[in-house]
C-alpha cells in the first residue's frame, strides 16, 4: 500500500485534512509562504532537478530553489525562457531524474507543447501553476482562470495530466510529495494547480517534510551498455502504431479516474445547497457556509482535490438530497462545467465567479447561495 | 473563535513585518494563523495592506469582509479599511497622518499617534510595530511577551541588534493605547 493509499480516508475518496492542519501537532512548527513550502516540499522527497523562469506570483519558489538547491548539490537552472525550462525538464525526466517545473499562468501557455510531448512520452515530470489573472498577461493577482487549461490541456492530442489542487499550504505540501508518486506511478506529467494567495500566503507547517522511496526507472534513458537500447517518443508515424500507444494512454487515464479521484467536504450532512469550489475560493466557501449555517441555511463544501480526474460520481452522492448546487470560482465559469456534467441535469447548478485577481467574499458567496436556492439556479452569474 | 486583523498604510511602514510578527506570536501560542501581504502594484507607492486571520480551528477565507481588527496608518487605509471592521470590533487610527474621524459609532476607535510615538522611539519606520503594540493593550489576541520573542525570531540573526528597538516600540504603543498620549504639536 503506497502512502496516498494510506491518506484515504475512505473508499469514496474522500479524505483528511492535511497533517499539519488544525488539530494536528502544535509545536516546533514554522510559518512558510506557500511558494516556499513547495519548494522545500520537493526537495525533501528528492527532486533532482528544478528548471524555471521567474514570474509573480510564484517568484519566492524559484528563488528557494536557486537558494536550497545547490546547497543540496543538486541541478538547479534558470532557463532563458518558459520553453527552454520545460524541454530541460523533459530531457532531465528521460534520463529518470525526478524533476520539478513551476510557472504561473502566461508562463504556463509557453510550457504547453511541451506538456503534450511529455504526455505522448510518457515523462513523470511535475509541474506547478500559481495562477494569476489573465487573459494575456492579465495581472499579478489571484485567479483560477487556468481550469480549463489545465483540466482539459494545455498542448495538443489526446491526453491529460492529474490536476492537484491544494487550498491549504499544509495540503500543498502533502499534494506536492502525492504528484511525484503519482507522476511515477503512472508514468505521466502531473500539474498541481494554486493561485496567488496560496503562493504568497504563510501557515504554520511542521518543518519535518516527508521523504518519498525511489526504484530505478525501467525505461529511463541513462545508457544501454549491457542491454538493449530503450526509446522514449511521441512521435509514431503508422496511424496504427499511434492508435495503439492513444489506446494504451486511454488505458492509464481510465485506470487514474477509477483509483484516484481525491476530495473533500464539510458539513454535507443533509445540505439544501451544495457549494463546489477548489483552492483559495473553497476557503472563501467555507467561511461562507458557515455564516449560512448560522442563519439556519443547510449549507455544504464539496472541494475537489483532483480537478483531473474530477470527483463526479462523489458529488453526485453528496448532491442527491439538496435542492441547488453552486459553483464558487475566481474565473468566469470553468469549474462550474465539470460541476453540470457532474450533476447530469439532476438540479439546478449555478455560479459564483469572480475574475481578473478579484477573490469572492464570503458575504457575496452567501448572497448567491440565497439566489441560487431562491431562484432555483436561474441565474446564471 | 476566529479573529481578523487588517494592518495598512503606505509601503516603507513595515506593515507586513508588524503582521509577520502577530502571525509568529500567535504561532507561537499555538494557534492557526494565516498571514497575507498585498503584493500587488499598489505595493509600489501606494497603500499597502497585510492581513492576518488567527483562529482555534482551521481558517476559512483568505479575504476578510468583515475585519474584527483595523490599523489604518494612512489617509488611504482608513477610506478603505475603516468600513470593513465589523459591528464591536476595533480600528487602530494613526492619528499623526489621519486627521479624519472614522464616522462610525458601532465599533471602537483608538487614536493614537502612531508615528510620533515611533519617533520617539527611534525611528518613524517602527510606526506599525507602535500600531500593534497598541492594538494588543486594546485587543489581547497574543501576549505582549509572545510578541518580544516573535520580534527576535522575525527579525532573525541578521537584525538582531535591532530586537530591543522594536520592543521598546511595541511597549510604547501597548502603553499608549491604555493611557492616551499627546500628539506632539505640529511643526
Amino acid at each position: 500500500m503506497t502512502a496516498l493509499d494510506r491518506r484515504a480516508d475512505s473508499r469514496d475518496g474522500s479524505v483528511a485534512p492535511a497533517r499539519s492542519d488544525a488539530g494536528a501537532r502544535r509545536v516546533d512548527r514554522v510559518l512558510m509562504k506557500g511558494n516556499e513550502a513547495i519548494a522545500e516540499a520537493a526537495i525533501a522527497v528528492g527532486c533532482d532537478a528544478y528548471f524555471g523562469y521567474p514570474i509573480t506570483p510564484q517568484a519566492e519558489l524559484l528563488e528557494w530553489m536557486a537558494r536550497r538547491m545547490p546547497e543540496e548539490g543538486r541541478v538547479f537552472v534558470q532557463a532563458e525562457s518558459e520553453l527552454a525550462a520545460i524541454n530541460m525538464a523533459l530531457g532531465a525526466s528521460a534520463a529518470g531524474a525526478r524533476v520539478l517545473v513551476s510557472s504561473s499562468s502566461p508562463g504556463i501557455s509557453l510550457m504547453a507543447e511541451a506538456m503534450s510531448y511529455m504526455a505522448g512520452s510518457r515523462l513523470p515530470v511535475v509541474l506547478v501553476n500559481v495562477m494569476r489573472g489573465g487573459p494575456g498577461l492579465g495581472s499579478i493577482g489571484a485567479a483560477q482562470g487556468d481550469y480549463l487549461q489545465a483540466t482539459k490541456g494545455h498542448g495538443h492530442g489526446d491526453y491529460h495530466v492529474p490536476v492537484l489542487a491544494p487550498s491549504s499550504i499544509a495540503e500543498a505540501i502533502d499534494l506536492v510529495r502525492d504528484a511525484f508518486i503519482l507522476a511515477e506511478r503512472y508514468r505521466t506529467p502531473v500539474m498541481i494547480l494554486a493561485d496567488g494567495i496560496l503562493g504568497q500566503a504563510m501557515e504554520p507547517v511542521a518543518p519535518a517534510f516527508r521523504t518519498l522511496e525511489r526504484q530505478r526507472p525501467d525505461w529511463a534513458l541513462e545508457g544501454a551498455e549491457g542491454r538493449p537500447p530503450r526509446v522514449l517518443k511521441s512521435l509514431h508515424l503508422r496511424p496504427e502504431d499511434l492508435e495503439e500507444q492513444d489506446l494504451a494512454l486511454q488505458r492509464v487515464y481510465d485506470e487514474i479516474r477509477r483509483s484516484e479521484q481525491r476530495w473533500a467536504g464539510e458539513r454535507l450532512d443533509d445540505p439544501d445547497i451544495v457549494l463546489v469550489a477548489y483552492g483559495s475560493a473553497a476557503r472563501v466557501a467555507r467561511t461562507a457556509v458557515e455564516r449560512l449555517r448560522e442563519d439556519g441555511v443547510g449549507a455544504g463544501l464539496f472541494r475537489p482535490i483532483t480537478l483531473w480526474p474530477f470527483p463526479s460520481e462523489p458529488l453526485r452522492h453528496v448532491a442527491r438530497g439538496a435542492r441547488a448546487v453552486l459553483a464558487v470560482e475566481m474565473s468566469a465559469g470553468q469549474l462550474v462545467e465539470d460541476v453540470r456534467l457532474a450533476i447530469e441535469g439532476a438540479l439546478p447548478v449555478s455560479l459564483h465567479g469572480r475574475m481578473g485577481g478579484m477573490v469572492p467574499s464570503p458575504d457575496g458567496v452567501v448572497e448567491a447561495a440565497r439566489r441560487a436556492l431562491s431562484t432555483g439556479g436561474e441565474d446564471g452569474r | 473563535m476566529e479573529r481578523s486583523t487588517v494592518i495598512a498604510g503606505f509601503g516603507g511602514q513595515g506593515i507586513l513585518f508588524a503582521g509577520k510578527v502577530l502571525a509568529e506570536a500567535a504561532m507561537l501560542e499555538g494557534r492557526e494563523v494565516l498571514w497575507i501581504p498585498s503584493y500587488g502594484p499598489e505595493m509600489r507607492g501606494g497603500t499597502a495592506s497585510c492581513t492576518v486571520i488567527i483562529a482555534d480551528k482551521t481558517i476559512g477565507s483568505p479575504v476578510v469582509d468583515r475585519a474584527d481588527h483595523a490599523v489604518a496608518l494612512n489617509p488611504p487605509s482608513m477610506a478603505k479599511y475603516g468600513p470593513i471592521v465589523a459591528k464591536g470590533g476595533l480600528l487602530v487610527v494613526n492619528t499623526t497622518l489621519i486627521e479624519a474621524q472614522a464616522g462610525r459609532d458601532d465599533i471602537e476607535v483608538l487614536e493614537v499617534p502612531c508615528t510620533a510615538v515611533a519617533q520617539r522611539a527611534g525611528d518613524d519606520k517602527l510606526v506599525s510595530v507602535v500600531a500593534l503594540g497598541a492594538l494588543i493593550g486594546r485587543r489581547r489576541l497574543v501576549e505582549p511577551e509572545t510578541v518580544h520573542r516573535a520580534l527576535a525570531i522575525v527579525l532573525g540573526d541578521r537584525h538582531a541588534d535591532m530586537v530591543e528597538m522594536d520592543a521598546a516600540a511595541f511597549d510604547a504603543g501597548f502603553a499608549a493605547s491604555l493611557e492616551p498620549v499627546a500628539a506632539p504639536p505640529r511643526a
